[in-house]
């Protein structure tokens, strides 16, 4: 058991064993696709919205090995359900956030699946880094609604597990039944990488306790906290343009054209290629690897260890597919 | 009229005084920061405690109220009060610091540490917008206090380290209006600002987590070192300073932890050091231990007794006999105490009435039964 675990952590992880949690199963082998378009964003320069839905219906397709991608997208969540995107807005506007673009193809997806506007919800850490990366969160004139949790509040009883203990977003806990996360492929200066793992610290009320020790093992602590862990059904990862130097923050200088989507059931799986694609870039441009820049991200493997088995970061059990 | 205006129009008479009071606004909660160095890329290094954060833009540090904008880095709290009360001094507690008194006690949001056993946590594990605040400047809380016939003011409940911009000025504004300023810190804190501090308040209470460089890893996330080293220089300053030791069942209530605390600070500090062992209620991330048995407390006691430290309390016991302050010479009680009141006072001019030895403190200004 880690330090702090509790009698309840305890009874939890072992009833964890007996449990298939949403997006993956123990075990199996685990697929990450990623799908690239390079006329996604011609030059450079704007997103081809119709590109990009082409791209997503591609990953998501892929992910769920259907023969169509609405019957894809059907599987994700039932009409019934509120369905929650989590984004990460913090770079702000122009890069290093979640591309509104994206966001709004997997709402029209959505849709077509059966999902009415009421029930599609988009939210970060704060209201106002949603307008900050560009999302127009007054104007719209559909019903899909844009929370930051300084909008629908935190709960009142702390959420505990392994190391650590926080309040969650009611978004998370009372708004969604579903969730979808739609991070983005970028270099943290602390915690090594941030992609799908990392962007639930925008679900709690003090994420600033946990980017010690390059974030482990909060990062996989948070992600066991269970309204997270047991909404999270898909990961729909933003590598268009991503960042493999001076994140979180935006510097475009840093930041390079992949033109893809990263998508998986699985976060540990994901994050574990979306650091092999940094490392690799990194390595293009003459930079050192994360661990002798002192940041590895070690969470991932604590995310796959015994306590925890939110996923696999073993390279043999990931089935990688390029769509 | 259709019903959409017949309602507003009934309500408007009801929301018109809140709309005349002008709209609390984060802006007028922000400062530049002190204390921290600009790096490249619009990166900067906090200097303010041990932790020396590295944040870049638009992201704060651990504790959660300072903020790097664009290459420049803001206090998110000054002057954000979350929490105001009338305490008596005892509760602090400072025992040796003008007993009777009452001190009005304040509060911001956030901490530098992030201690598993912490009773307001509410506050201090929390981001400023998530807790109800309210604007009060320096002089305006030096106001409030001598209007509630506190007769200083404590910057305590989470850790004033974490909005010292704020203490520095509200200190000024206090000792200009003959209050004393009191302050209750975990004592994880760099050397710079740690001075300035120490040139404008009058006394400084240190919660020492452990003797325990592993406990303060494990438990409070921080680090005791720099914590020794605060309280050293406290006591070079010449600000009064006292020790709370928080005893916690199984986590750092050995003998050899008492032991070497004694030790340290009797050959650091010298006897007179008030030091106080406290009963743990559990609370936030340890609710799975018990409260401290008293034995232990009493245990603790005696080891320090028996150390050679002159001043050894034991609090959260209401009622216990090692509340009270004794005369290290005589024994007799020269301060005694029920809970936060004082229900006995032999001291005159800071010597034992009945043998005259003088005991170190802050006397000038106890309020005694």
């Amino acid at each position: 058991m880690p330090p702090g675990a509790t009698r309840r952590d305890l009874f939890r992880l072992c009833l964890g064993g007996t449990l298939v949690r949403p997006g993956w199963t123990a075990g199996a082998k685990s697929r990450v696709v990623i799908a690239r378009d390079p006329m996604v964003r011609p030059s450079g320069g704007a997103l081809d919205s119709a590109r990009l839905a082409g791209l997503l219906d591609r990953a998501v397709q892929a992910v769920y090995e259907c023969d169509s991608p609405l019957e894809a997208w059907k599987k994700i969540a039932r009409p019934n359900e509120v369905v929650g995107l989590k984004v990460n807005c913090l770079a702000g506007r122009g890069g290093a956030s979640t591309n509104p673009v994206l966001v709004d193809a997997v709402c029209e997806r959505l849709r077509q699946a059966g999902i009415p506007d009421k029930n599609i919800v988009v939210w970060d850490r704060l209201h106002a880094d949603l307008e900050h990366a560009g999302f127009r969160v007054a104007s719209r004139k559909d019903r899909i609604r844009f929370l930051g949790n300084d909008d629908s509040g935190y709960e009142s009883e702390l959420a505990i597990f392994g190391s650590v203990g926080s309040l969650i977003s009611k978004t998370v806990t009372q708004v969604c039944d579903a969730v979808i996360s739609l991070p983005v492929l970028k270099d943290h200066g602390i915690v090594g990488v941030t992609m799908a793992l990392k962007n639930f610290f925008g679900s709690i009320h003090n994420p600033n306790k946990y980017h010690t020790n390059a974030g482990d093992p909060y990062v996989a602590d948070v992600n066991m906290l269970p309204p997270i862990r047991e909404k999270v059904r898909l990961h729909i990862c933003d590598a268009i343009a991503p960042q493999y130097e001076g994140g979180p923050s935006y510097m475009p200088q840093w930041a390079w054209p992949f033109n893809s989507l990263i998508a998986s059931r699985d976060p540990v799986a994901l994050d574990y290629t979306g650091w092999r694609i940094i490392e690799e870039q990194r390595a293009a441009k003459g930079l050192p690897t994360l661990q002798a820049a002192k940041r590895e991200p070690v969470y991932i493997a604590r995310a796959a260890d015994a306590q925890h088995r939110l996923g696999t970061n073993d390279p043999a059990l990931i089935e990688k597919v390029e769509a | 009229m259709d019903r959409r205006r017949f309602l507003i129009s009934a309500a408007l008479p009801c929301l018109a005084p809140r709309a005349a009071m002008p709209a609390p606004s984060d802006a007028q909660f922000i400062v530049e920061a002190r204390f921290y160095e600009k790096q490249p890329y619009r990166k900067i290094k906090c200097k303010l405690c041990p932790r020396e954060c590295s944040i870049d833009d638009q992201e704060r540090g651990y504790c959660g109220v300072r903020e790097n904008r664009g290459g420049k880095y803001y206090s998110l709290v000054y002057a954000r009060l979350c929490s105001a009360n009338r305490d008596p001094i005892e509760k602090k507690p400072l025992f040796h610091f003008a007993p009777g008194s009452m001190a009005f006690s304040v509060a911001t949001a956030g901490c530098n540490v992030n201690c598993k056993m912490c009773q307001n946590w509410e506050i201090s594990q929390s981001r400023p917008e998530q807790i109800r605040a309210t604007y009060t400047p320096p002089r305006t809380l030096a106001s409030l206090a001598g209007q509630s016939q506190s007769s200083s003011i404590a910057y305590t409940y989470n850790e004033p380290t974490v909005f010292i911009e704020y203490v520095l000025d509200a200190a000024e504004a206090g000792r200009a209006a003959g209050l004393k300023n009191v302050v209750i810190s975990g004592g994880y804190i760099q050397r710079e600002p740690l001075l300035e501090l120490c040139k404008r308040v009058d006394a400084i209470k240190i919660d020492l987590k452990a003797y325990s460089e592993k406990f303060y890893k494990e438990v409070v996330n921080g680090e005791l070192k720099p914590v020794l080293d605060t309280i050293a220089t406290i006591r070079k300053q010449g600000v009064w300073n006292e020790i709370v030791y928080l005893v916690i069942p199984t986590l750092n209530d050995s003998d050899e932890q008492f032991k070497g605390l004694a030790r340290w600070i009797k050959t650091e500090l010298g006897p007179d050091v008030p030091l106080h062992f406290t009963r743990f209620h559990p609370e936030y991330l340890l609710k799975n231990l018990p409260d401290t048995p008293v034995p232990t407390l009493e245990r603790a006691k005696a080891i320090a007794d028996a150390e050679g430290l002159n001043y050894v309390y034991i609090g959260n016991v209401p009622g216990h006999p090692a509340e009270s302050t004794y005369c290290p010479k005589c024994r007799r009680v020269v301060v005694e105490r029920m809970g936060f009141s004082i229900s006995a006072f032999h001291l005159d001019r800071g010597k034992c009435q009945f043998c005259q030895t003088p005991i170190p403190g802050v006397w000038e200004g106890a309020l005694h039964a």
